[in-house]
């Protein structure tokens, strides 16, 4: 019995060692989550929960990936997406992230969304040498490979923006006296920190700071509180609703500051539209992708296959929505990975071509702006231009900056 | 216009559960220990986590259990125990380097001082005052772990991250069997240690409060030593709960311990029978497993999926699994008379 | 002293917000002596539903009839369909009903309109309040409407057959059943005009507050908060008690050093228990006698 079954675990080593050592001019190396014929990628973001507004990136990824699937796939193989909701709970991470790579068995982990679900999976991932791809939050710590070599960032980093302001106030206004109102969180934190430190010794142009909870109904109080403080500036470190009542309340109780709003709310049609166009004149942001609410993109080539894709996959997205650009932008630098990996789809193989990107410019990038990395820069975007909303758009000045934060 | 107060006859809101009741029979104990000790050995090291976060729950379902099933008293802020007992224990692990298993005593006095306190407050309230007060407590902590002076020890809205200790003795299992096996333990002996807590002169006590306070007093009972007593075991079960929890998830931050827990391990107590300590693993798999296959079912509408199935849930059994299990008594109790 | 006159006025438009939302819970409490989870959710619904209205090209005031109706029946449906057959089942599993329906309300919200933040029309207007530049003309209006819905709900407890038979059934089901009133409908009536209110208070926050389905999470809870400190029975406490937490949280917010701004809900909440510990029926609210 032993004997014979020797013999056929022998003559199967054979005929592998045969038929790999004559594949051994294309070879073909594979990770769990790839095969010959598709490559599994594992997702997570809410859907549900009090976070949800960012679901729309998943589903967006989801309809890039099923356009490369019709198109014929990435090297002859077929993206599967496995996207699950992880309510933006860090247990609920962990559990769906688990599941992904033990259960699913994915190859990798592609655009987890917030710091709290990053934080908390990072460790397991790095220990479990899955790659963490394109971490979906502009925490500035992602940016370690010495440290997590299997976790590498995408969007510029709150740091990098806030010093962008920082540069662009000691400039243009170096006496002035800046209010600060911050979400109480990593996200509202980061920022914090990145102007703190981009302004070095003029700090103490900061005259008021205020953070106010994602649990408040209206931070309109807050708002009154900071206009009392005399400043005028205000640097508003707010997701899309708490940006658009700070900017109606300033104009409502006529504080006649120059205000910076950060750039996940400077979205057209999330914050700018409902909070009213003509409050929000003269207000300064930063970007690095283009906004398909500004009309000077609509002969874009690049955006122009953006809307295609949304025709086609997923027509019922609100395209002023900066989500959904932020997803094809993610969708489109691991395709373009996937792609430089050819036929060697280890997961040591993706990390050493997502560090290997050189001046690539997704389609949605403003122009100017493109993706670098090295074994030592796992920050891909790490630019951003200034821009001034007139009218009913966003009016980009200025070059591109960029806003390097050193370790 | 009549009187200025208003006086009230209400049915108590905790119904009772007869003390005999209270548990499984013999037999169908022992079975569902042998599942949970031989089950690990066939599965996954994934379905294996998901099984230690089952235990898990289903230790803060059953301290839920014995607060509001056993002493009446109403209790939405479980979550800010859950969370203390699990920055004890990371806080301990991590910035003090001791042994995982010894923060889990010091886990549970913390959290019996620190429930034992807040039931003093509570005393005088009950219902939906109470509840509000419980909510209170739940909303505040994630922001008290937040606050900048502690942040320090906290890691702030980072939070913290935890080591997940290796089986001990060079033992030839994975760490999440271990912990399995660990937690495991751990709840058996919590579980026995309920029972008979509630089998004894306290738990009559606790019971006498829930079923009506004032005559409880009447007869003598310390109303005000066994509610806050209540409080201080539930919140040190709970307690020990989260310190497991962070362990296991290998991690923790203000924000995985908000309201939505409180609730869910409320949804998880009444689904498994509120005041029967049996139940409590079968709301734990309620909370765990129903979203996800709520989640299979639509992504979108997740959250709608999940209420319907509870809907359904609340609607066909009332009163949770007890009264599966009670039927399903009767049932053989029929088919062993044939 | 300026910054306190600031905050106190700041806090009043806040406050009138949580004083709307209280008046729906205190609604709801009166008929079925519960709080209601998907209450906010409920509101939040109704107002997406004239806010579709009014997408339609249905004029503001229409939508807002209409709204009131669809809501006022919706409330009923909703009582009829689900809570009833809960009627007989222990509370705490009518409390877990409620947040059943708060996942689905919230979820099909979300399917149906998405998440992105919507502008929201209010009929006041925008512009300052008698020149100050901290009350708008709309937080006036929300006072105001407040105020007339307070004043409604009390004549209609006090004065109308109605209202004393939904008192009645609140407070003693059997004695009322014996003098004829029907007091399974009577809940429903109570599901109905809590759904209604819900839907204007709704409506009044939305344009300070912009309409998303999250709107109203943190709202409710003030909401309740503020019915709680000023009586679970009073509808006149609770407006006070929604005007009190406003300014308290501010001022906790503004003068409470360090902490204070972080932990605004936190104070907020340990005042109202604090004030529990004292009068245990709120400020305003008829103290409870419990029979053995």
């Amino acid at each position: 019995m032993l004997a014979s079954r020797r013999t056929v675990a022998f003559g199967a080593a054979v005929a592998a060692f045969v038929f790999t050592s004559g594949a051994a001019l294309a070879q073909k190396k594979y990770d769990t989550g790839a095969t010959d014929k598709e490559i599994k990628i594992g997702h997570i973001v809410p859907y549900s929960g009090p976070a949800s507004a960012y679901g729309v990136i998943g589903k967006t990824e989801e309809a890039y990936f099923k356009m490369i699937n019709d198109n014929g796939g990435i090297n002859g193989r077929k993206i599967s997406f496995v996207s699950y909701d992880d309510a933006y709970s860090p247990p609920k991470a962990v559990e769906q992230v688990r599941k992904l790579v033990e259960s699913d068995e994915v190859l990798v982990v592609f655009n987890p969304l917030g710091t709290p679900s990053n934080s908390a999976i990072q460790k397991y991932l790095n220990s479990k040498k899955v790659p963490q791809l394109f971490v979906a939050t502009g925490a500035t710590k992602w940016n370690d490979p010495k440290h997590f070599p299997w976790t590498i960032g995408w969007q510029p980093s709150y740091q990098s923006e806030a010093r962008i302001y920082a540069k662009y106030l000691m400039k243009e206004k170096p006496d002035a006296k800046v209010a600060v109102f911050y979400q109480n969180d990593d996200f509202g934190k980061d920022y914090l920190k990145g102007l703190k430190d981009g302004l070095g010794e003029k700090a103490s142009m900061i005259v008021a700071e205020e953070s106010y909870e994602v649990s408040e109904p209206t931070i309109d109080s807050h708002i009154v509180k900071l206009k009392a403080s005399g400043a005028d500036v205000l640097i508003s470190i707010t997701t899309p609703k708490f940006a658009a009542q700070a900017i109606k309340k300033t104009a409502e109780i006529d504080w006649k500051a120059l205000q910076i709003v950060a750039n996940v709310s400077a979205s057209v049609g999330s914050v700018i539209k409902p909070a009213g166009f003509e409050n929000a004149q003269g207000i300064l942001s930063a970007a690095y992708a283009k906004d398909a609410a500004d009309p000077q993109w609509n002969d874009d080539p690049g955006m122009k296959k953006f809307f295609a894709l949304l025709d086609k996959y997923y027509p019922e997205a609100d395209r002023l929505n900066s989500s959904v650009v932020y997803g094809y932008g993610a969708a489109q630098t691991l395709a373009k990975i996937l792609e430089m990996c050819g036929d060697d789809l280890t997961r040591a193989n993706i990390m050493k071509q997502a560090a290997n990107l050189k001046d690539f410019a997704p389609d949605t990038l403003l122009p100017g702006v493109k993706i670098n990395t090295s074994a030592t820069d796992f920050a891909p975007i790490e630019q951003l231009q200034m821009m001034r909303f007139k009218g009913e758009k966003w009016d980009l000045f200025g070059d591109v900056i960029s806003g390097e934060v050193g370790h | 216009m009549s009187a200025a107060e208003e006086v009230v006859t209400e049915a108590p809101a905790v119904e009772a559960v007869p003390k005999r009741a209270m548990t499984l029979g013999l037999g169908t104990s022992l079975a569902v220990l042998a599942a949970l000790v031989i089950a690990p050995l066939f599965v996954k090291n994934f379905i294996i986590f998901q099984m230690t976060m089952l235990l898990i729950y289903g230790l803060a379902v059953l301290a839920l259990n014995i607060l509001t099933g056993g002493s009446g008293q109403f209790s939405l802020g479980q979550s800010a125990f859950y969370a203390v007992g699990a920055y004890t224990s990371a806080i301990l692990m991590e910035h003090a380097g001791m042994n995982y298993a010894l923060t889990l005593p010091i886990a549970a006095v913390i959290c019996f001082a620190f429930g034992f306190l807040f039931g003093q407050p509570a005393l005088r309230l009950s219902g939906v005052y109470l509840a509000l007060a419980t909510f209170a407590l739940a909303t505040a902590m994630p922001q008290l772990l937040k606050l900048h002076f502690v942040e320090h020890w906290t890691g702030g809205v980072q939070g913290l991250v935890v080591t997940k200790p290796d089986a001990p003795f060079g033992l030839p299992m994975s760490q999440d069997m271990w912990l399995y096996y660990f937690t495991l333990a751990i709840t058996i002996g919590i579980y026995v240690a309920s029972v008979n807590l509630l089998r004894s002169r306290s738990g009559r006590a606790f019971m006498a409060i829930r079923d009506n306070e004032i005559a409880a007093s009447a007869m003598g009972v310390d109303v005000a030593l066994y509610k806050t007593l209540a409080f201080g075991v539930s919140a040190a079960i709970t307690g020990v709960a989260g310190g497991l929890g962070a362990i296991a998830v290998q991690f923790v931050a203000p924000d995985g311990y908000t309201i939505v827990l409180s609730i869910s391990l409320f949804l998880g107590m009444v689904v498994g029978g509120v005041g029967w300590l049996p139940g409590s693993i079968v709301g734990s798999a309620f909370i765990i497993f129903v979203p996800n296959i709520a989640e299979s079912i639509s992504k979108g509408l997740s959250g709608a999926v999940f209420g319907v199935l509870l809907f359904l849930v609340i609607f066909l059994v009332p009163h949770g699994a007890r009264q599966v299990a009670l039927v399903a008594q009767q049932i053989l109790g029929k088919l062993k008379k044939n | 002293m300026e910054l306190f006159t600031n905050q106190v006025l700041a806090g009043i438009a806040t406050g009138a917000i949580y004083a709307c939302m209280a008046l729906a819970v205190v609604m709801i409490y009166q008929a079925i002596d519960h709080l209601n989870f998907a209450q906010g959710e409920m509101a939040m619904f109704s107002t997406f539903i004239s806010w579709q209205l009014m997408q339609w090209g249905v004029p503001y005031w229409w939508a807002f009839l209409i709204t009131l109706v669809i809501s006022f029946a919706g409330g009923i449906l909703i009582e009829r369909l689900l809570f009833k057959p809960l009627a007989k089942a222990p509370v705490l599993t009518n409390v877990a009903g409620f947040i059943a329906l708060y996942g689905i309300i919230n979820s099909v919200a979300g399917l149906i309109w998405d998440f992105t933040i919507k502008q929201y029309p209010t009929p006041f207007g925008s512009s300052p309040f008698l020149g100050s530049q901290l009350i708008s003309t709309h937080q006036a209006g929300m006072i105001g409407v407040t105020v007339l819905l307070l004043v409604a709900l009390y004549v209609f407890f006090q004065f109308t057959r109605i209202g004393l038979a939904m008192r009645a059934a609140a407070a003693l089901p059997e004695s009322a059943r014996l003098v004829g009133i029907n007091t399974s409908w009577m809940i429903a009536l109570g599901w109905g005009m809590a759904s209604a209110i819900g839907a204007i208070a709704g409506i009044l926050i939305a344009p300070v507050v912009f309409l998303e389905p999250n709107m109203m999470l943190g709202v409710l809870l003030y909401g309740f908060a503020a019915a709680v400190l000023g009586g679970l029975t009073s509808p006149l406490g609770a407006v006070v008690g929604g005007f009190l937490v406003g300014i308290f949280e501010n001022l906790a917010g503004t003068y409470i050093p360090g902490v204070g701004n972080e932990l605004k809900l936190p104070i907020a909440l340990a005042l109202i228990i604090t004030v529990l510990v004292f009068k245990p029926a709120g400020l305003l609210g008829r103290p409870i006698v419990k029979r053995v």
